[in-house]
């Protein structure tokens, strides 16, 4: 589904990755670790084709990312969910609204709105805060709306970058439950983080990145740093 | 697009509008002093060109006739004037008419009129004047009059003088001003109506930086540039079309207020009528210019965010 062919990133002077070679099947769930400055943020910048790769090449469902021409990025980034850190919510919509607009832009119609966000919100368990904009909710459930928004579309996987790096530990395992949750409902899912906790709470495959080299690629849950 | 897109376009347009809040009211406020300025622009050039009509109004030149030229012949010399394309009106004046106008304006000059009644019959000619519908015109016309003079059954020239080689030079100099002054003017109402338009343009830049962050997740999430666009260009065109509402309705009253302050300053110009007679056209342009400028600032402004 995924394939980095010896994929290099420099920004001027650093490199930020090295020859990267690694694949990703489908309905897998993937841990990227590596710490700060490692490079994990870049590769999956690489993957939605929001940076374009120094050397090697980025395939996506065998096709090459960077071969795509911008009318059809919007369409291709639909495919994917993305998660950030920083929630990265629309400030002057509601929790509703937010996941309602990225039916939105993928141009669905209003009964299948109607009829998606209620089950997506009831999924996160944020039926009651529907109507909340984000700086009424606290981290925890902010999180929890922008994975119903990364979802809502039936991407063919999610993208998290660090989703629990702003998250006390509580809201930490609420995010991964349902992280797991989506993925055994068949959603190829990849996240970064540092946290060991939440590495082995997922207990899949993980993937060691230090200072732009894939180092370790574990099938078994481990976390080495 | 389709019929669904766009109506979400624009209540995505509305409610950024109305939860906007601050950065709403900031804008139609600027884009409210930005209208009041080209409003103002309006009324200036009005009253710029009123003047300047007024003034060269004032000018003609007068065609003076022989005392034997008959009424007639001098009615088919005003005819062919009248049909020049330069010329505006002609007025004929009878040698019986001069006198009592004259007559009238010495009323009370005793000495004057004593020389006319020593004078015995009537000293002064029938005339024409002609008012040109531009003072650079009296030029060709008094060419025209002397080219092809206007004839008696006699053969000579009815015509006895005509005043423009004395009037020429300050025909002349008038004409320069009057247009000096139309330049000078319009280039001032140009610059401040760019000025405005800058100010406005800044401010609504300024609301769509604020949504950089919000711009990025929307193409992050796979929105189209056009349907990112969309509510960013109607939340403009509705503070455009709130300031252009509000900049109509403060005239009635502004006007009204000009005018009683004003009476006679402006050489007759009314501004309230001005406003009343002309709504239907500053109405369209106040309300053309602030959607103009609202969708317009917002596509330019959110253009640098879209870069795929
Ligand atoms: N836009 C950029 N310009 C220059 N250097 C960058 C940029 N983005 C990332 N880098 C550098 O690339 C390296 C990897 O960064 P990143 O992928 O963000 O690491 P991580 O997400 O693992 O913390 C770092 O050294 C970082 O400073
Ligand atoms: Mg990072």
């Amino acid at each position: 589904m995924i394939y980095f062919d010896k994929v290099t990133k420099r920004y001027g002077d650093t490199t930020a990755l090295e020859e990267v070679t690694l694949s990703v099947a489908p309905k897998e769930f993937v841990s990227i670790v590596g710490h700060s400055g490692a490079g994990k943020t870049t590769l999956l910048k690489l993957l939605l084709a929001e940076e374009r790769p120094s050397d090697g090449v980025v395939f996506f469902e065998s096709v090459d990312v960077n071969e795509l021409p911008s009318s059809a990025l919007h369409h291709y980034r639909r495919k994917i969910g993305m998660v950030f850190q920083d929630f990265r919510l629309i400030p002057n919509k509601t929790a509703y609204e937010n996941i309602a607009f990225a039916m939105e832009a993928a141009g669905r119609t209003d009964s299948e709105i109607a009829s998606d966000v209620p089950y997506i919100l009831e999924l996160v368990n944020l039926a009651d805060k529907a109507s909340r904009f984000p700086d009424q909710l606290s981290g925890g459930e902010k999180q929890r709306i922008a994975i119903g928004r990364a979802i809502i579309n039936q991407p063919d996987i999610i993208i998290a970058d660090e989703p629990t790096g702003n998250l006390d530990p509580i809201n930490t395992y609420e995010v991964v439950e349902i992280l797991k949750k989506i993925n055994e409902l068949g959603t190829t899912i990849i996240i970064t983080t540092h946290n060991k906790g939440v590495v082995d709470a997922v207990g899949k495959r993980v993937i060691t990145i230090d200072r732009g080299k894939l180092v370790r690629d574990d099938t078994e849950g481990k976390f080495v740093l | 697009m389709k019929w669904t897109t766009i109506k979400r376009v624009l209540i995505a347009g509305a409610k950024n509008f109305v939860r906007g809040d601050a950065v709403s009211v900031a804008t139609v406020l600027i884009m409210t002093v930005t209208l009041t300025l080209i409003g103002s622009m309006i009324f200036l050039s009005a009253l710029l060109s009123f003047t300047l009509n007024t003034i060269t109004n004032k000018i003609d030149v007068s065609v003076y006739f022989v005392t034997t030229a008959s009424e007639a012949d001098i009615l088919a010399v005003k005819n062919q004037i009248e049909s020049l394309p330069q010329v505006e009106s002609v007025t004929y004046t009878s040698a019986a008419d001069a006198l009592t106008a004259f007559r009238a304006r010495h009323a009370n000059d005793e000495l004057t009129l004593q020389a006319l009644d020593e004078l015995g019959g009537n000293p002064l000619d029938a005339s024409l004047s002609v008012h040109a519908k531009d003072p650079s015109e009296y030029g060709s016309i008094v060419n025209f009059l002397e080219a092809s003079p206007a004839l008696s059954a006699g053969g000579t020239s009815i015509i006895d003088r005509i005043n423009y080689a004395q009037n020429k030079s300050a025909i002349d100099r008038l004409t320069l001003a009057t247009q000096a002054m139309r330049n000078i003017g319009f280039a001032i109402v140009i610059l401040f109506a760019i000025a405005s338009i800058l100010i406005a343009f800044a401010t609504i830049r300024l609301a769509i930086y604020t949504a950089k962050d919000e711009i990025a997740v929307m193409r992050l999430v796979g929105a189209s540039n056009a349907y990112i666009q969309g509510p960013f260009v109607v939340t403009g065109i509705i503070a455009g079309i709130i300031a252009a509402a509000l900049v109509l309705l403060i005239l009635w009253p502004a006007t009204w207020y000009v005018e009683t302050k004003t009476i006679g300053w402006f050489g007759g110009f009314n501004v309230a009528s001005y406003y009343s007679s002309n709504f239907v056209l500053i109405f369209l342009i106040l309300m053309g210019s602030g959607i103009a400028l609202g969708a317009i600032a917002s596509v330019l402004a959110i253009h640098r965010y879209l870069k795929a």
